[in-house]
């Protein structure tokens, strides 16, 4: 497979977003790493291709934002919402993610190897989001639909507000958020939990050591008796 | 004494101008139902506006264009700063945002049919871009809104600009709410959500917090459209200095400011009411900010200001170009140009326990005009073809109602008209929009009297 190398050290931004943004056809299969990203903003940003790029360090805010289809890596750790709305494809950070990792998210898969901050997958709208490490407070806030795998701990409030996403904590959860409430996992969400441990490179994880959280649907109608909770 | 022949002369009953028939009526209602009013269209009550204000015109000192035969331009392009490919209007009265799910899809076709008949601009809101919005306008703005409902890279790519909403006139530091009424089928999956629940807009971006990110975050837009749309950022009106100062500091190309007469499709009264600032008091502050900044009207480095809340009429367009903007967004104005709280309906209004012309429970759905509802059998009574014609023939009588008074001003093109063609009738509306009371050289906080 063809291998495109950019270094941002010389190349500008702009050049190789540019490049990444071509005609599809083209770009179909081909391997692309960026070298010396030195936390630069926006790397490979609204991909629309199958392309496997790989970031040789720590990305700036919104890597791989809006993705659809293509596959990027971040060899290193990335800052505030990486892989923000994405659609499709996989992100996959082997570091840490800054805070709202995944935000808004419609499909796809976004695999972070450590701990996420603050409000990971906020308003999360159907994509899967695995997280190695811990999770920060205010995760999976108003979260829509998808699921979120958390090998660690969960911080304050957790799924607050939460539709009707997913939420799978393997550690401990600090507090969940107002109508959030734990779930008795049924056959069909455990296998859920199974499939995206596997893809996440998790395979020897059981899903029987996660608790599983969603919504209790208490708060979809406004109702003057919830008004301590609005 | 008293006369038995003479009644004692009796004091006529006195209501109170505190406690007013409207206030006690919602005392009422908060009293038996115990959860806040919520409606729709912006503020209600009697704020300073631009009918404040007039035109001086020409005279002995200014000299004045023949109307008919001598040229008054209109055109305004939006987006000059970065963007590869700015908006060319053809008129400055542009269409707010305002979105599907709030609106049916045939009122937000007719928007963009008669926004393009009229050569002007139209905008998507809250939940999306619909094929019927993006099939008929020539030139739509995407609106990125905090709830990112419907949020999708493919239409980011598809629209013409970028409208990135951090708040809105009627609700500045308020989220949206969708009633269930309105979550139908259709609108539930372009948001994806459960159908029927009562919808929850954030009030925040999710994936940024202060103007340092927001700079970052306009950015990212950037590359994903290649620099090619101009971004607008869109903020109710506040603090219109320090926020347009900000946005421009992050690189906006447009400023969209919204007054707090700007409608909404639904939120609590006293948010509508009381939060915010009249858009009369919120233009020169914005110009100020523009122009402390070397963007204002300084060819390609220029930041354009679109204004709305409460635009009607011609000569609110001119009075609002006089104070610095250079375009003007219509809202609730346009939905009555399509048939919203039209008299005819009135035996319907009536039937919903309100009167046209007052008819603004629009988050119920239940619009007979069929505007503001999901209904599909209401939905039905919108023309898109007729309403659309209804709506650019109003933008084309502003847009001559505008040039009336600039030819009369001396103005070659809308845009020259300056804040030196008018002054104020009042006061406060004098301090508002630093123009010199009528008759003086007065204007309260600039000059002594």
């Amino acid at each position: 497979m063809e291998t495109l190398k950019f270094d941002l050290d010389t190349k500008p931004l702009r050049e190789i977003n540019q490049f990444l943004h071509g005609d599809a056809d083209t770009l179909n299969g081909k391997k692309v790493v960026i070298e010396n990203p030195n936390g630069a903003h926006s790397l490979a940003v609204g991909l629309k291709a199958d392309v496997d790029v790989t970031i040789k360090g720590h990305s700036g805010y919104y890597a791989a934002g809006m993705n659809q289809l293509a596959k990027v890596t971040i060899e290193g750790s990335a800052g505030s919402g990486v892989g923000e709305n994405m659609m499709s494809g996989v992100v996959h950070v082997k570091g840490f993610a800054s805070n709202a990792a995944g935000a808004t998210a419609n499909g796809g898969l976004l695999i972070i190897d450590g701990d996420a901050g603050l409000r990971c997958g906020i308003a999360l709208k159907g994509a899967d989001i695995v997280i190695g490490g811990s999770v920060g407070s205010f995760s999976a806030f108003m979260a829509q639909a998808g699921n979120m795998v958390i090998l660690g701990d969960a911080g304050e409030g957790l799924g607050d507000s939460i539709y009707e996403a997913k939420l799978f904590v393997r550690g401990k959860v600090k507090s969940l958020g107002a109508d959030c409430e734990e779930k008795t996992m049924n056959a069909e969400d455990k296998q859920i939990l199974a499939d995206l441990l596997k893809k996440s490179g998790h395979a020897n994880v059981s899903p029987d050591s996660f608790k599983q959280y969603g919504s209790a649907r208490t708060l979809y109608h406004f109702h003057v008796d919830n008004a301590g909770a609005y | 004494m008293s006369d038995n022949n003479h009644k004692t002369p009796q004091t006529k009953p006195r209501f109170s101008a505190t406690f007013d028939e409207y206030t006690n009526s919602e005392i009422r209602r908060a009293a038996a139902t115990g959860i806040y009013d919520i409606r729709g269209a912006g503020s209600k009550r009697k704020l300073p506006h631009f009918d404040d204000l007039l035109f001086l015109g020409a005279s002995v000192s200014r000299y004045p264009l023949e109307g008919y035969r001598e040229k008054c331009g209109t055109d305004v392009v939006l987006g000059t700063r970065f963007a590869k490919k700015p908006i060319h209007l053809k008129t400055p009265v542009t269409i707010a945002g305002m979105s599907f799910g709030s609106l049916s899809g045939p009122a937000k076709e007719s928007l963009g049919r008669g926004a393009t008949a009229a050569g002007t601009s139209t905008t998507t809101g809250d939940g999306g871009m619909t094929q019927e919005e993006r099939g008929h306008s020539k030139t739509l703005v995407y609106q990125y809104l905090p709830s990112r409902y419907g949020m999708n890279p493919d239409d980011l790519r598809k629209a013409d600009a970028i409208e990135l909403v951090i708040g809105q006139g009627a609700k500045p530091g308020g989220g949206g709410m969708l009633l269930g009424q309105k979550i139908t089928k259709r609108v539930a999956k372009m948001r994806c959500l459960p159908e029927g629940i009562d919808q929850r807009s954030s009030c925040r971006h999710p994936d940024w917090t202060g103007p340092d990110d927001l700079e970052i975050k306009i950015a990212e837009l950037r590359e994903i459209t290649d620099w090619e749309k101009p971004i607008y950022v869109k903020v109710g009106a506040t603090r219109p200095y320090f926020d347009v100062a900000l946005a421009v500091k992050a690189g906006a190309d447009v400023i969209v400011l919204d007054g707090m007469q700007g409608g909404t499709a639904a939120t609590q009264e006293v948010f509508i009411e009381h939060v915010g600032i009249p858009i009369l008091a919120a233009i020169r502050p914005a110009v100020k900010a523009l122009q402390d900044l070397g963007v204002y009207r300084n060819g390609k480095e220029s930041v354009q200001l679109i204004v709305s809340g409460g635009i009607r009429n011609g000569a609110d367009v001119a009075k609002a170009i006089a104070l610095g903007a250079d375009a003007v967004a219509i809202g609730t104005a346009a939905l009555v140009a399509l048939g919203d709280n039209d008299p005819h309906l009135e035996d319907e209004y009536q039937k919903l326990g309100t009167t046209a012309g007052a008819y603004d429970d629009w988050h119920e759905g239940k619009d007979p005009a069929g505007i503001t509802t999901q209904d599909p059998e209401l939905m039905k009574r919108v023309d898109p073809i007729k309403a659309g014609h209804r709506l650019a023939n109003y933008i084309a009588v502003m847009t001559m109602e505008a040039q009336v008074v600039a030819r009369a001003c001396g103005k070659s093109h809308l845009h020259n008209l300056e804040p030196e063609d008018l002054v104020a009738l009042t006061i406060e509306a004098s301090a508002m929009a630093q123009v010199p009371l009528a008759g003086t050289n007065w204007i309260p906080g600039v000059s002594k009297f």
